[in-house]
């Protein structure tokens, strides 16, 4: 599977890619494989302010509901709104047009803590 | 079987335990009886009973002697139909399915909220979840409770947030309703939920839209125990901006049954849907096509989910939410308008009766629907026991929950009530 580089990853398959002084978060393809069809995405209010490590949503499909986490600590400045009506998306490109919020980080140093791919391609096994 | 599990006897079999623990002797239980003296003693006991239908019951606060039609027990002792809980398997009892999914659409209509689930346990354990559901999608930690809701309500409510990192308060009544200067003081931004009952537990009439506002504003969610049959009459709560509704069911067709098993109603807004309790029921197609149902939104639910599930409930009370779905669809819109105004004018017909007679309201400025509070001149208990040799069930005496009101009677009013009976308890309570 091909796992982007330019981003970073948590043990628990969220991606965060740096974007200036925001990260962008989403889920990774094999999550998303592993939920199967994924039917609701529920997301933070814009201004929600998150502690690193802390849960920002929920994931639900036909199979299991999940929490997600931010690995960085941050204020929310955006959420991807088309989930709300095509959360098919994050099945379809987990990477790009599924991604689900934007950060504002307090600091972006934060981010190297995180798993790089080859690292959480190896703590995974995928 | 013994040789099976390679166990010489009994008490090979039973080794195992240690002897300190085992019984000695035999249990202290009568011998068996043939069905023949099983039957007869099991008559003597029942004979022991005071059923209500022998007696004239003006007693409600909260459970209600309803008239039943013959169709309800009918249709839901059929051995089809006759089973307590969602059937394991759910979808292979596609009949059970559809009814509890015509019951979910039917409460929805009555409360005229969004969604429904295929209910709980009672109204108390409703009301106790809504509670947590207005707990975990605010993120507060406050819960206001009215002192009108049903005291045994408020007790289940603090059982289930006794060990929760939670506030629990009581607005005080003023005039027989909830005091809403007070909830206004009260009331913060760490508030999750005002929880009011309309009708009220002295039967009185809330103004619920105006608590669900000042919820609102407040950021909280506003839930109200509701009377499932005043809808006849009264505006639902889905019209009154209440977020949660919760109801016993009773009064749907379920007789008064020793005071339970009953039935929980719990409908809610669209957006709460996925933080709802208890089992919903969904209608699909199956893989031809055909209109079919199924279990839906399992994966809140604890079988899944585990400890982050919404709730505890795993189940509803399918053979009382069958019969509930009988009972609103035989007597239909219309017959559910007819029962309510009956059981208000009848009760309204007696507190003129009892008025006129010296017995007044003890709140006469506020509207009720089926109950009225009376104040009595002589010890409340005196006159309930007197009515009682006489064959009728008096009404609550409420002093036991509530002490200011200690020489007042709870009396409820349905449409079984003649204007003979009422006119037989003018005269004892006027006495």
């Amino acid at each position: 599977m091909e796992l982007p580089t330019d981003r970073r990853y948590l043990i628990t398959h969220e991606w965060h890619k740096s974007e200036g002084d925001t990260i962008v978060i989403g889920i990774t393809q094999f999550a998303a494989d592993e939920l199967t069809d994924i039917t609701f995405v529920d997301l933070p209010k814009i201004g929600t302010i998150l502690k690193a490590g802390g849960r920002f949503g929920e994931i639900e499909s036909v199979k299991a509901t999940s929490d997600l986490y931010s690995g960085v600590a941050g204020t929310v400045t955006a959420v991807n709104d088309k989930l709300a009506t095509e959360p098919g998306l994050v099945n379809r490109d987990p990477f790009g047009q599924g991604w689900m919020i934007k950060l504002k980080v307090v600091n972006v140093a934060e981010l190297n803590l995180l798993l790089s791919a080859a690292d959480y391609s190896k703590k995974t096994g995928h | 079987m013994l040789a099976a599990v390679g166990a010489g006897g009994i008490e090979d079999l039973l080794r195992q335990v240690p002897a300190n623990i085992r019984l000695k002797g035999s249990l202290s239980i009568p011998a068996a009886m043939d069905e023949l003296s099983l039957r007869r003693h099991l008559t003597d006991l029942a004979g022991q009973n005071h059923p209500v239908d022998q007696k004239v019951c003006f007693l409600g606060a909260g459970a209600y002697d309803h008239f039943i039609p013959a169709v309800v027990d009918f249709l839901a002792m059929k051995g089809e139909f006759l089973t307590a809980y969602t059937p394991y398997q759910a979808e292979a009892s596609q009949g059970s399915l559809q009814a509890f999914f015509e019951f979910q659409t039917m409460v929805c209509q009555i409360s005229g909220m969004d969604v429904a689930n295929a209910s709980l346990y009672e109204g108390a354990t409703a009301m106790a979840e809504a509670a947590l559901l207005a707990l975990h999608s605010t993120g507060k930690r406050q819960v206001l409770v009215s002192g009108g809701v049903h005291p045994h309500y408020r007790r289940v409510l603090k059982t289930y947030l006794s060990d929760l990192p939670v506030t629990y308060r009581e607005i005080p009544l003023a005039d027989g309703v909830t005091d809403l200067a007070a909830l206004e003081k009260t009331i913060t931004p760490d508030t999750a939920a005002v929880i009011v009952q309309s009708p009220n537990f002295l039967g009185h009439i809330e103004v619920v839209a105006a608590a669900a506002k000042l919820a609102h504003s407040a950021g909280a969610l506003c839930v109200q125990a509701y009377n499932p049959l005043s809808v006849g009459l009264l505006k639902r709560p889905g019209d009154l901006d209440v977020d949660v509704a919760v109801a016993d069911g009773q009064p749907l067709g379920l007789p008064l049954q020793f005071g339970g098993p009953y039935l929980g109603l719990f409908s809610a807004r669209n957006s709460f849907m996925r933080k709802m309790p208890g089992r919903l029921v969904g209608q699909t197609v199956d893989q031809e096509g055909r209109r079919a149902f199924c279990l839906t939104l399992q994966t809140r639910e604890q079988h899944i989910r585990r400890e982050k599930a919404t709730s505890n409930v795993c189940t509803n009370q399918g053979l009382l939410a069958l019969r509930a779905s009988v009972y609103m669809a035989t007597m239909g819109p219309a017959g559910l308008r007819q029962a309510a105004t009956l059981c208000h004018d009848k009760a309204a017909y007696l507190a003129d009766r009892l008025a006129a007679a010296g017995v007044q309201r003890r709140y006469p400025n506020r509207a009720f629907f089926n109950e009225i509070l009376v104040r009595l001149a002589r010890p409340v208990s005196q006159i309930v026991q007197r009515a009682s040799a006489a064959g009728i069930l008096a009404g609550y005496e409420i002093g036991r929950e509530y002490q200011e009101l200690s020489d007042c009677l709870l009396v409820a009013v349905t449409e079984k009530r003649t204007r003979g009976e009422m006119d037989r308890l003018v005269e004892v309570l006027a006495s």
